[in-house]
């Protein structure tokens, strides 16, 4: 249980880090938080030859709440993103993730790019349409800097997969606000408090004026290679969520989930656990939303 | 590949220069390079806790960081809980309510439960719960350990 060889880089700034990166093409790895990464080391799941660790890089701890949202830096631990409270359903969501010493260590951005469709963070991206920035040197002589955003709808590309490229850097990822008359919900079974979930459904709902559903997304965790995203706005025929015929709802998401079976629960089970999952969030949100 | 690396760590207030290949963890470079083997390794996958140190006053499992990483920062072990009067009032209240049993478990539930009380003096039941959550424990029962979590904020209290 202790990591394989590889060779260590502690770049200072973002492009020394860009340059080790560059360098090291598909053997290279970034360290964040490690909460993942590590386990995977120790268990030999995976052995880079270059470990590029960028707990240095002091300028990629930011949180940044703008109007249009929040842009989170690749440094931002789960815990201060918790407490800095910038968007409530990354609240929401990251009190669900393990424990409250792993979101000391553990980074936002980290939880996205590790990419396990069991995760919290990828769904809450991907229900809110957010993206994720990747930067790499540009070719050539000049020290230029490429970034490029990546929607999450294309930046899950797999289980424990995604569209960062070698040589590249998730340097933040931008969740954007919600609409007024929102509200957001986070609903998860886990066989023990602070594991990964069995199945889990987060919730973004809004309200017209008439307090009638106008519109009604979940993410869906633990049901697929990536995060699915339904949009159940009209499964929920404009009705207050009092009257909306919840049956149905439940019934468009299960019909877009593909569970696994494994041994901690049958692909049955947790088919039926996403639809009941799904009203229950649902209704969460748009009591939210009311309040 | 995998030359070492020159390093200083702040642990319990002493500095400590050493050389470590990247690979190695924190939780083995305080056992096996300095010698503190207060703080005990069980799952070396972040699940039970036992390896808990403080990391510049927030607790972090010892074994899911590089000791290259931790270069520079100050950490506190369990060696470093006790203050020159002796035990901590944690250490007193895990030993007043029969917290601890074999004692594997109980370096890491010190340390977690120092940095909880330091940050939140007066938990709720759910807080202390949420709180120790993170941490196994597999022979003294759970019981004991929250009746001491609660003992040690009264006695913090008292004392401060």
């Amino acid at each position: 249980m202790k990591p394989p060889p590889f060779e260590y880089h502690a770049p200072r700034d973002l492009g020394e880090a860009l340059d080790i990166l560059a360098g090291a093409g598909a053997g290279g790895k970034v360290l964040a938080g490690g909460q993942s990464l590590i386990p995977m080391l120790n268990m030999r799941i995976a052995a880079p030859d270059h470990l590029v660790d960028i707990n240095r890089l002091g300028e990629l701890s930011s949180i940044d709440a703008g109007p249009g949202g929040v842009t989170v830096g690749a440094l931002a631990r789960h815990a201060e993103v918790e407490r800095a409270a910038p968007h409530p359903l990354m609240v929401q969501a990251l009190r669900l993730v393990a424990h409250p010493v792993i979101r000391n260590r553990g980074t936002v951005v980290g939880s996205l790019v590790h990419a396990d469709p069991s995760a919290e963070l990828p769904a809450v991206l991907a229900v809110l349409d957010g993206s994720v920035r990747l930067a790499r040197r540009a070719d050539g002589p000049a020290d230029g800097v490429v970034t490029r955003d990546v929607p999450a709808g294309a930046f899950f590309t797999g289980p424990m997969d995604s569209a960062a490229e070698p040589g590249e850097l998730a340097v933040s990822a931008f969740f954007p606000a919600l609409p007024p008359r929102t509200g957001t919900a986070f609903r998860e079974v886990a066989r023990r408090h602070g594991d990964y979930a069995l199945a889990g459904v987060c919730a973004v709902v809004t309200l017209d004026e008439d307090l009638h559903i106008s519109a009604a997304r979940v993410g869906c965790v633990g049901v697929g290679p990536v995060p699915a995203v339904v949009d159940v706005t009209e499964a929920c025929e404009r009705r207050p969520a009092a009257t909306v015929a919840w049956p149905r709802v439940a019934a468009a998401v299960r019909e877009r989930a593909e569970p696994d079976g494994d041994v901690h629960a049958s692909a049955a089970y947790r088919l039926h656990l996403v639809g009941v999952l799904a009203e229950q969030a649902l209704k969460d949100a748009a009591r939210e939303a009311a309040g | 590949m995998s030359r070492e690396h020159e390093i200083t760590l702040t642990v319990n207030g002493a500095a400590h220069r050493v050389r470590v290949p990247g690979r190695r963890l924190l939780s083995d470079c305080l056992r096996h390079d300095l010698g503190l083997t207060g703080t005990h390794v069980g799952c070396e996958h972040g699940v039970c806790g036992c390896c808990t140190v403080l990391l510049d006053g927030r607790p972090v499992r010892s074994c899911l960081m590089l000791a290259a990483t931790a270069d520079g920062h100050e950490i506190t072990t369990v060696e470093g809980l006790a203050g020159p009067d002796g035990m901590s009032p944690v250490q007193r209240a895990f030993a007043d309510c029969h917290a601890l049993q074999c004692g594997f478990c109980t370096p890491g539930f010190l340390c977690t439960v120092t940095a909880l009380l330091e940050e939140n003096p007066e938990p709720t039941d759910e807080e202390v719960l949420e709180g120790i959550s993170g941490n196994l424990c597999r022979c003294t029962g759970y019981q004991n350990i929250v009746k001491a979590v609660r003992r040690a904020a009264e006695l913090k209290a008292e004392e401060s």
